[in-house]
């Protein structure tokens, strides 16, 4: 059995950072929950623009993400941020995330008297919590427990030719370890849906695989436009992809062959182990934000084009397939599978070189997306503001 | 989906041997003669305009209305006649899916 350096948690679940979180429970309470963050300097914050103002599944996605950041066991122990006349319920949320066995504390700008006031005794709370786990060692866990995004943004050609099949053959070994693939971006799938439905383990997954595909295909029929130049964006086009089905066929590859083992709404709690497809946007910082909130430690991240996206609380390993994106934006690549292209490495070298970089980066190397400070956090949104 | 390799200096992969459409390594100028390998043989094609790399040139002539297929599977219509050795992009091809622009009235 593979085993890696992690953090067990009181729950018992792994993580592979140990990061304390800021979290405000609106939008109203950002700016305290950043000049919190600045003054404990080893914590992270997840400033978003909801919390208020919403009903519903909006009201209930905003939550959940919430919780689900929070929960993530990449994370210590959290600091709650609330103003105190908001939708969100922050007791509520505080006693989710406590079922973890993490510590959290809340402060409520409110109660405490204004925003000064807030951010000292906020800080003092987060220096406290600081100190109880800055000292938690990491041990020896089964490879198995990890959990694996695998994501696609700022596609070329070259995503569907190089980096995602290549990323796919590391997400088999992952597989193979007994470990765990999350694919997101219903968006994606469309043109694809029938390749990931024939992968699933029964009609029942599979049905699910089309109706997710369906609802988000009706949106865009009630919208009344055509998908591209939203999707492919017009980066895609340039980089050759002329529709979304051609976008979509290139994407899938990067989770392998593997069963699909289930389908799951966004951001929901990974139940098991094996292959999941998870409902989401294509948006790239909404889907990894939504896969954080799943419990997902960190994702595999390919991009033709080039792009940044970090999340404040699990690695993005970014993986091209494009050598002019590998050398031109070299501060943001850490895996270049061009070699592919040239056929002077084959696909499945480029995958055990994907692999073993996400052994070094689940143990505590640091993406690049991390050592640039890169923090791309938000909540998708799904009606009106009221 | 193919084995992709090089060995033979291809400046143009086929995903599938049923695929209608190459995908460019490099870019190619006007009159320029590409490689690609189907069904295990070396094919030759010459290009009739620049084609940036990464984008896809016809290897077969493709009627209005027919399917463009890459990877083995449908990746859209072409929406004008297209011959060998045309570029085949947006000005050519249109998506068939995500199409809320072409939804009827009375759809829910």
């Amino acid at each position: 059995m593979k085993m890696i350096k992690g953090y067990r948690r009181p729950n018992g679940k792994m993580g592979i950072r140990n990061h304390l979180l800021i979290i405000p429970t609106v939008v109203c309470a950002n700016h305290v929950s950043n000049r919190i963050q600045q003054s404990a300097p080893a914590s992270v914050a997840i400033p978003h623009q909801h919390g208020c103002s919403q009903i519903g599944d909006d009201k209930e996605r905003t939550h959940k993400l919430l919780a689900g950041m929070g929960k993530n066991p990449n994370v210590g122990a959290v600091l709650l941020v609330s103003l105190g006349c908001e939708v969100i319920d922050a007791s509520e949320l505080k006693k989710e995330i406590e079922g973890t066995g993490k510590p959290v504390e809340w402060i409520d700008i409110q109660d405490a008297g204004g925003s000064i006031k807030a951010i000292q005794k906020g800080s003092e709370l987060a220096k406290r919590l600081y100190k109880e786990i800055e000292n938690i060692p990491r041990t020896d866990i089964p490879l198995s427990e990890l959990i694996l995004g695998v994501k696609c943004g700022g596609s070329d050609a070259t995503s569907g030719l190089c980096s995602n099949p290549s990323l796919g053959r590391t997400s088999d070994m992952i597989i193979k370890q007994g470990g765990t693939i999350v694919m997101g971006e219903t968006t994606e799938i469309i043109g694809a849906e029938h390749i990931v439905a024939e992968s699933a383990v029964n009609e029942e997954v599979a049905n699910k695989v089309y109706a997710y595909v369906d609802k988000f295909e009706k949106e865009v029929e009630r919208i009344g436009a055509d998908m591209r130049g939203g999707n492919p964006s017009p980066g895609n086009i340039e980089g050759g992809l002329s529709t979304i089905e051609e976008k979509s066929l290139g994407c899938i590859s990067k989770a392998g062959t593997s069963p699909l083992i289930d389908v799951l709404p966004f951001a929901e709690g990974i139940p098991g182990r094996g292959y999941y497809f998870m409902d989401s946007p294509g948006n790239d910082i909404e889907c990894v934000s939504g896969m954080a909130a799943a419990g997902v430690h960190m994702v595999c991240f390919t991009t033709g084009r080039g792009t940044p996206t970090g999340n404040p609380i699990i690695p993005v390993i970014k993986i091209t397939g494009n050598e002019i994106t590998a050398s031109n934006m070299a501060d943001n690549i850490d895996v270049d599978t061009s070699p592919v292209m040239k056929g002077k490495e084959t696909i499945d070298d480029a995958g055990n070189r994907i692999f073993e970089i996400v052994i070094e980066i689940a143990q505590g190397e640091l993406a690049k997306a991390e050592v640039l400070g890169h923090q791309e956090f938000s909540i998708s949104r799904i009606s009106i503001s009221l | 989906m193919g084995k992709l390799t090089n060995e033979q200096e291809l400046t143009s992969i086929v995903m599938s041997e049923i695929d209608n459409v190459a995908t460019l390594l490099k870019n190619i100028d006007s009159g320029e003669k590409l490689q690609y390998a189907i069904n295990g043989q070396k094919e030759e094609l010459t290009a009739k305009q620049a084609i940036p790399f990464g984008h896809k040139i016809a290897i077969k002539p493709i009627q209005p209305f027919e399917d463009v297929v890459k990877y083995g599977q449908v990746i859209g219509a072409a929406s004008i006649e297209i011959t060998p050795g045309e570029h085949v992009h947006i000005h050519n091809i249109e998506g068939i899916r995500g199409r809320g622009d072409k939804a009827k009235g009375g759809q829910n």
